[in-house]
């Protein structure tokens, strides 16, 4: 048992010179690119005069290393800067639409695994039935689908012509009173609240984003999930189960599924990555106020410091999720930390 | 094992590309289609009915129709010819960004993997921070601090792709360091860089080959998205990811043709880039067919 602390702990270090690493890049970001950031954050409209002036209110015209030491003192104490734009604290703002990105990605990526899962399982089980060939089709389409495309598709079908779906503006109708915030997920406030009309109203407003979002990360979990539960069953420990005269489903869920999980969740790492970006395209077709719009509606200001805060927010984001991921790991393996170093 | 007594490969290399096509006729597709896909790019602009950029307010947003096959947009447009003509522009970009990155990846990872010691350390070290990052994030923001341009799209789909192709060949290389054909390479009196580009290098490029064209498809889709948000491309010019942007406000209002044209064009491109990769990876590694 200590061994696994041990690794766990060991885990978590890890991820310290990565954080580390995501701070230089988004500082260098900032900084030391061609382009006087002075002149953007001065405006438009700005003078040689008012350049030095914000320079020197910058503290642009320090030396690098201190103006690292600065940006990391000020994102210790989390200020992100100011938005040129709304002039509200960048920090603030991403607080306040973190949860909206946050219920979207999460109910996808809920959904998502939902359906790979088992249709990877079932392709694996019955190779060249139906079920595989659907399987196989979804993935060779699913990886070649943009996002804001098939967000538009599935809009035109279900708002324009089928009529079932609400407009596709925000995260609930202007009929509907927000929830009070409590965790900023509306679905969870609004149960909370026991509020079921706005719950149904907030549901209505996901489900198109999420099934967007979910198609995209379906083709990736699926493929894995199939492979890796092709490699379990042709496993001798799966024969030897077998022989021993163990029951279907615990030969499958007990034994080759269990370890067919493993490089499932590793893909589930790489699928992040993938589902924070769509994120961003899936939030601009479908105007939900997460971190994602703010970022497109900083970047067609210009609005540098806003940009640079959710590039980093979603960095960090994005190391936790994945630490999360390995965590996991010392859940579902027991092998974990037990190896020899 | 039993091998089935093919008649002796007839001409080795291409033999065996004529015998992988004619088994997977999807493979076989996928270079039918990248070839269409390329005359669009090199002729397209040549044989389209219409300037993509000649705008008529008496025809505007008319459905799919004989003259207009792919309808017109809200300035009259004709959408066939600006899908046509947006083929070079997309198709440019991609292989500019995979080839830079592809260059720039084969060094850095050829110079680590033959090194080893620091160089590999820190450069893993690099990769990891930029992997760090979901890539289209940091696409987003490298164009944000480089400046809205054609240009840093390309140079920012390039970085975000250099860590797939380093660690390509770093992996293909070390394992090569110390092999017989190596050392006898060295003794012959060949220079360390001669014996990497030369004796070691190309027995990573197959493997490459396979990367650079699942790379392309997603190269394609990153910049689509990017100019989809609005960033590198400018409005009046044909690209794919910017037409589905200005055609998805007339979505709503039931003119579907805008936007599905181009994003259809937009996802038969990058699905020939994926069936093309996993033809090729059939072609030049036959034991990783699944």
């Amino acid at each position: 048992m200590a061994g696994r602390w041990t690794a766990v702990g060991l885990r978590i270090a890890q991820s310290v010179p990565v954080v580390l690493g995501v701070v230089v890049i988004s500082f260098l970001l900032t900084r030391a690119l061609p382009g006087d950031p002075a002149v953007q954050f001065a405006g438009a409209a700005a003078t040689p005069e008012s350049i030095e002036q914000v320079r020197a209110s910058l503290g642009l015209d320090k030396p690098l290393l201190q103006q690292f030491l600065i940006y990391c003192g000020d994102l210790l104490q989390g200020d992100l800067g100011q938005s040129v734009s709304t002039g509200r604290p960048v920090a603030e703002e991403l607080a306040s639409r973190l949860p909206a990105s946050l219920e979207l990605t999460l109910t996808a990526l809920i959904l998502s695994c939902a359906i790979a899962i088992p249709l990877g399982v079932l392709a694996a089980t019955r190779p060249g039935s139906w079920v595989d060939q659907l399987c196989r089709l979804l993935v060779t389409a699913g990886v070649s689908l943009p996002t804001f495309f098939t967000g538009i598709v599935l809009i035109y079908v279900f708002y324009y012509l089928l009529g079932i779906a609400p407009s596709p503006l925000g995260r609930l109708d202007f009929i509907y009173l927000e929830p009070d915030p409590v965790t900023g997920f509306f679905l969870v406030d609004s149960a909370l609240m026991g509020d079921w009309e706005t719950w149904l109203g907030t549901l209505k407003q996901l489900i198109l984003p999420a099934i967007t979002l979910a198609l995209f990360t379906l083709a990736p979990i699926a493929r894995m999930t199939r492979a890796a539960m092709l490699a379990a069953l042709s496993a001798d420990y799966i024969r030897t189960a077998r022989a021993a005269g163990l029951g279907r489903g615990k030969v499958l869920y007990g034994y080759a599924f269990r370890n067919a999980l493993l490089p499932v969740v590793t893909t589930l790492g790489m699928v992040f990555s993938f589902v924070l970006g769509a994120n961003v395209l899936v939030e601009k077709v479908f105007a939900w106020p997460g971190i994602g719009s703010y970022a497109v509606e900083a970047l067609v200001v210009s609005d540098y410091a806003a940009v640079q805060g959710f590039v980093l927010c979603m960095a960090l984001l994005f190391v936790l999720l994945n630490l999360a991921i390995d965590l996991a790991y010392s859940v579902i393996d027991p092998r974990f930390g037990t190896e020899a170093k | 094992m039993t091998v089935q007594a093919d008649p002796p490969a007839r001409s080795g290399t291409m033999g065996h590309v004529a015998y992988v096509l004619r088994e997977n006729p999807v493979t076989a597709l996928s270079f039918a289609l990248f070839a269409f896909f390329l005359g669009s790019a090199l002729f397209g602009p040549m044989l389209v009915p219409y300037d993509p950029l000649a705008t008529e307010a008496a025809i505007a947003l008319q459905p799919p129709s004989a003259a207009h096959w792919f309808g017109t947009d809200s300035l009259g447009r004709d959408v066939f010819s600006r899908v046509i003509v947006a083929t070079r522009l997309d198709l440019v970009i991609s292989v500019a960004a995979v080839a830079l990155s592809f260059v720039v990846g084969s060094v850095l990872g050829a110079v680590a993997g033959y090194r080893g010691g620091w160089t590999d350390i820190i450069l893993n070290r690099v990769l990891d921070t930029i992997m760090a990052f979901p890539l289209f994030v940091l696409a987003m923001g490298i164009v944000a601090a480089l400046g809205n341009s054609v240009a840093n799209i390309i140079y920012a789909t390039a970085i975000i792709n250099v860590p797939f192709y380093a660690r390509l060949v770093r992996a293909e290389v070390n394992i090569r360091r110390e092999a017989g054909f190596t050392q006898a390479a060295k003794l012959a009196g060949n220079s360390d860089a001669r014996v990497v580009a030369f004796h070691i290098f190309p027995n990573a490029l197959p493997p490459m080959m396979v990367q650079v064209s699942l790379n392309l498809g997603w190269a394609i889709l990153n910049a689509a998205g990017l100019s989809f948000i609005g960033l590198g491309v400018r409005p009046p010019t044909p690209e794919w990811g910017i037409m589905v942007a200005e055609g998805a406000n007339f979505i709503v209002s039931g003119e579907w043709w805008l936007a599905l044209f181009p994003g259809l064009w937009l996802m038969l491109a990058v699905f020939t880039f994926n069936l093309m990769g996993d033809g090729l990876r059939d072609i030049v590694d036959p034991r990783r067919r699944t």
